[in-house]
């Protein structure tokens, strides 16, 4: 069965997230990231931070309720029976800190087919309240036997 | 500012054993609660060894391996980019490792790996940093 592709260029609404220090914490602590930027606000104030600043892969964490509803689209069609996160990209701008308020947008770039798989990719595109882009991820899942 | 390394440097190896329950704080964290993560229950009866570790997790552990090159400075990581093979299972150690293979100026490209029982969990990893 082709995998469908009417939903490539298909954008979503934004997400915004209010990001918070203990979020913060609790994402630093899970993944061990331990440098004093990410815990003490007076640490990451003499480092040049608004706030306690976020570990560059908490993009996951403000992204996720703005990428879901693309992957779980009908509209995608995506199996998720057979469905494995494939690959991921994040290219960063400006850090992210306690305070901020971050909105990601949501666009599916590319849905194909080969060898009996689908693959399906899906960009985000996070912006802070000054408007300045904080993160763009490229998340690709690989559906089998489609 | 940290050095600006040459191609060729190794980075330094990040070695971590997440414990039983890591995937449970992970899922708290980052809010992906897919049971396949922290259910060995579940995990087993679509056919998986038992909870596997979050992707995204072992994607967090490179991004911290990279870090390193710049003394933890989360502002140095521009760029990451990760496949994702094979499984990644509590209680084994995980290894990341990587090799600068190309600076220009103060911006560096370094493919990183993670392995965990000879197991390539993230493979074809490239990051880019400022230092």
């Amino acid at each position: 069965m082709p995998v469908k592709t009417e939903a490539v260029g298909k954008r979503y609404p934004p997400v915004t997230y209010e990001v918070g220090r203990e979020k913060i914490r609790e994402y630093a602590n899970a993944i061990g990231a331990t440098h004093p930027v990410h815990h003490d606000r007076e640490a990451a104030l003499a480092a040049g931070y608004r706030d306690v600043v976020a570990p560059p892969m908490f993009c996951v964490v403000y992204s996720a309720a703005a990428v879901g509803p693309a992957v779980l689209d009908p509209e995608v069609g995506i199996n998720f029976a057979t469905m494995v996160h494939g690959g991921q990209e994040f290219v960063w701008g400006e850090p992210v800190c306690s305070g901020d308020e971050i909105t990601t947008t949501t666009t599916v770039v590319d849905i194909h087919e080969r060898n009996g798989m689908g693959f399906y990719a899906f960009e985000s595109v996070s912006g802070n309240q000054d408007g300045a882009q904080v993160v763009r991820g490229t998340w690709s899942n690989i559906v089998r036997g489609v | 500012m940290a050095p600006v390394p040459e191609p060729g440097t190794a980075i330094e190896e990040l070695k971590v054993t997440p414990d039983k329950y890591l995937p449970h704080r992970y899922a708290g964290a980052s809010g992906d609660f897919n049971p396949i993560h922290i259910d060995p229950e579940f995990a087993k009866a679509v056919g998986l060894p038992g909870n596997i570790l979050h992707g995204l997790y072992s994607m967090a552990l490179v991004a911290r391996g990279c870090a390193a090159l710049a003394d933890g400075d989360p502002r140095a990581l521009r760029r990451l980019s990760v496949q994702f093979r094979g499984m990644g299972v509590p209680e084994q150690e995980i290894t990341v490792s990587g090799t600068v293979r190309e600076v220009d100026d103060n911006r560096v490209t370094v493919d990183v790996v993670a392995e965990q029982a000879g197991n390539r969990i993230i493979r074809n990893a490239e990051a880019e940093l400022e230092l």
